[in-house]
């Protein structure tokens, strides 16, 4: 018996030292936002696409700045990961919207997904092609016989579609899978890489050019920019459950007010591009100042100035990315959808009621006069 | 009487040489990487060394091989500005324990279900016939497709007080990938003693509980330790991969990708949270050793792993 209370004291002292350890884990785990604990706020969960970053300013700056709350809302954002899909999380009830690209929720929409569009927040796209000036590829016909980046998983549909306009075959290049980082780009490895205006860009930008000694600069690269070349698709949209949009009066209500909310969010960031970038890096991104700003900045540039007021779905930018995403096959021959998605994929009721209710309130949601900052981006970001 | 202590000082002399000559390789081993790395990066060529087209040793450059001071100095400078305006060591340490934390908690969740399925296949022959092909089935499940799974089902759990939190999906994940070894070395471990003994139990008449913890767990000891050392390396990288795969906030496997993607602006900062996972590692295996010492009496015939 005496082996085995030695063996239990063992064990004991183990489990004793892993619940401490757990005790200083329960500390940092929260990662929504600080909820008030008024119990007449409805709760609504966010889910985002990615980590806490500008891209998602607005959002953060409409709970910093008490937009939600004063619709009567108490948002919480949840952060998106590898491997987190943010429509599986809003049909599998345990988000109320979720921030997701059109193109890749149609294909989910396809396959059974019942979620609406009712606010496109981006309606400008943010991905390019660059290269470096010495490569001469300006145009998408450029591309042929070069070795081409693209990140997959559904970010490769522009740049297809805006090589088949040009005539230029899949087979006529080669094309190489990208990582997070933009190494492979600087490297040579990558003559044409993928990259998000408001993050890889500026990415490179922030790196030293071992040929002058000093970071890359504008001058020294091309883009080739979906917008210009038109095979831009619709990015950065809020999403909604179809069917609790149709069924329950409250949620659709909500959905209103979470808009409106947002959209006040959004001119923040415009107004106050600084404060916003602030506001993102407390909620726990480790993006460094100067790349923060400029993602802020670069995000403003796909939301203002409105054609039809922040978060309309306008019809023709809508056609263009169901086009796109019935016509263009990928490296397998497969497209994203293969009919037409259903009415409720998209619907401006919501959007109109909140921008209507801002313009009341003298918000102004056009952002005509909309200038863009100057941002000077450091190395490394910092 | 006094032949015992004298042995023992004996002893002990060569063994104090033998701590020190280990200490010294352990040393020795981590300069002699330094060492590569650095003759590698100064007269490997530029372009790295490609066979046809396909590159087999890396870069050179700052950007593929930071140097190993860089890397180091890295880890003493500001992490960022604002809220990320601490040193990056003290970020990295930060989310080591959080990590090692949870990585705790899956491993003793983990070694807790796989001794019981254990004892509960050596108990019964037909468990062991219904239970065992599912335990090696679960193995092939894929890492990345359950982790969302478990994070949705998580957080549909709520009662009372008690919600369930991001982090013991991550610690459900890593006792998922921990308690495989634990339950299949206990099996053998538990199974290992001599029939002569088991029946010299049995014939004075001994139940099987007392027998269970007299004789079959002090048997199954030098079995069980690879198995919880094991299950510690895989609570480990079940904790950090599913970090990344739900993008649990505090931990080291975010820290990887959040350090990664300003890899091109700052490729010495990538390296800091790598440190700390191999510093997790460490902590981990350590923890194992200590246990192998607490249990020593009962490593017999144990092979020196």
């Amino acid at each position: 018996m005496k082996h085995s209370t030695r063996l239990i004291t063992g064990v004991g002292a183990l489990a004793v030292t892993a619940l401490a350890l757990a005790g200083c884990s329960s500390g940092g785990s929260t990662d929504s936002t600080d909820s008030a604990d008024s119990g007449d706020l409805t709760p609504v969960t966010l889910q985002l696409q990615w980590f806490s970053q500008a891209q998602f300013a607005g959002y953060y700056a409409a709970v910093d700045q008490g937009f939600y709350e004063k619709e009567g809302l108490d948002v919480t954002i949840l952060e998106g990961a590898a491997d987190i899909v943010p429509i599986d999380v809003l049909t599998g009830g345990d988000a109320d919207f979720a921030i997701s690209w059109v193109p890749k929720v149609l294909g989910s929409i396809e396959q059974g997904a019942a979620v609406t569009d009712i606010a496109q927040i981006f309606e400008r796209s943010g991905t390019t092609q660059i290269s470096m000036k010495d490569e001469n590829i300006t145009t998408a016909a450029d591309l042929k016989g070069k070795t081409v980046g693209s990140w997959g998983y559904g970010n490769e549909w522009e740049l297809f579609a805006g090589m088949g306009k040009a005539g230029v075959n899949l087979a006529d290049i080669s094309l190489v899978s990208q990582a997070f980082d933009m190494n492979g780009f600087l490297a040579g490895d990558i003559q044409a890489a993928q990259a998000m205006t408001y993050n890889e860009y500026a990415q490179v930008l922030e790196s030293v050019n071992p040929a002058t000694g000093e970071l890359f600069t504008p001058d020294e690269l091309n883009v080739i920019d979906w917008n210009t070349e038109g095979t831009a698709m619709l990015q950065d949209a809020i999403w909604a459950d179809s069917d609790r949009l149709a069924d329950d009066a409250d949620y659709a209500d909500t959905a209103v007010k979470f808009i409106k909310a947002s959209i006040e969010g959004w001119a923040y960031a415009r107004d106050n591009p600084e404060e916003a970038a602030t506001i993102v890096t407390e909620s726990g991104s480790q993006l460094g100042e100067s790349h923060q700003l400029w993602m802020t900045n670069e995000v403003n540039k796909l939301i203002w100035p409105s054609t039809s007021g922040v978060g309309t779905i306008n019809q023709d930018q809508w056609d263009q990315t169901v086009e796109i995403a019935m016509d263009t096959p990928n490296e397998t021959g497969a497209t994203v959808i293969t009919e037409e998605p259903p009415a409720t994929a998209f619907s401006n009721e919501y959007v109109e009621k909140a921008l209507a209710e801002l313009k009341d309130e003298g918000v102004d949601v056009m952002g005509a006069d909309f200038t863009p900052i100057e941002v000077t981006l450091k190395e490394g970001g910092e | 009487m006094t032949p015992t202590p004298a042995r023992t000082s004996n002893s002990r002399a060569p063994r104090g040489n033998a701590t020190l000559t280990r200490i010294g390789f352990g040393i020795g081993g981590i300069l002699l990487l330094v060492v590569v790395w650095e003759l590698y990066k100064a007269l490997g060529p530029a372009t790295g060394v490609m066979i046809g087209d396909l590159t087999i040793l890396p870069r050179t450059t700052d950007l593929a091989m930071p140097h190993v001071w860089d890397m180091i100095g890295r880890l003493f400078e500001d992490g960022g500005t604002g809220r990320n305006a601490v040193p990056v060591w003290l970020a990295v340490l930060r989310a080591s324990v959080f990590s090692l934390g949870v990585a705790a908690v899956g491993w003793v969740v983990g070694v807790v279900v796989g001794l019981a399925l254990a004892v509960l296949m050596q108990r019964f022959r037909t468990a062991e016939s219904a239970v065992l092909p599912w335990i090696i089935l679960s193995q092939t499940v894929p890492l990345i497709a359950i982790a969302p799974l478990v994070r949705r089902w998580g957080s549909q759990i709520e009662f009372g007080d008690f919600s369930w939190e991001n982090w013991m999906s991550v610690a459900v994940i890593a006792s998922y990938l921990a308690f495989f070894p634990v339950s299949i070395g206990a099996l053998r471990g538990l199974n290992s003693p001599d029939t002569i003994h088991v029946e010299l139990f049995r014939s004075y008449g001994i139940g099987w509980w007392k027998t269970l913890f007299t004789l079959r767990f002090p048997a199954s000891v030098p079995y069980l330790l690879p198995a919880l050392r094991l299950a510690a390396a895989n609570a480990v990288i079940g904790t950090v991969v599913a970090e990344v795969s739900i993008g649990l906030r505090g931990g080291i496997g975010r820290m990887i990708i959040e350090y990664a993607q300003q890899a091109s602006g700052d490729p010495a900062k990538t390296w800091a949270p790598i440190f700390g996972a191999v510093a997790i590692g460490l902590v981990a295996a350590g923890f194992i050793a200590l246990l192998g010492v607490l249990l020593r009496r009962y490593r017999r015939g144990e092979s020196p792993a």
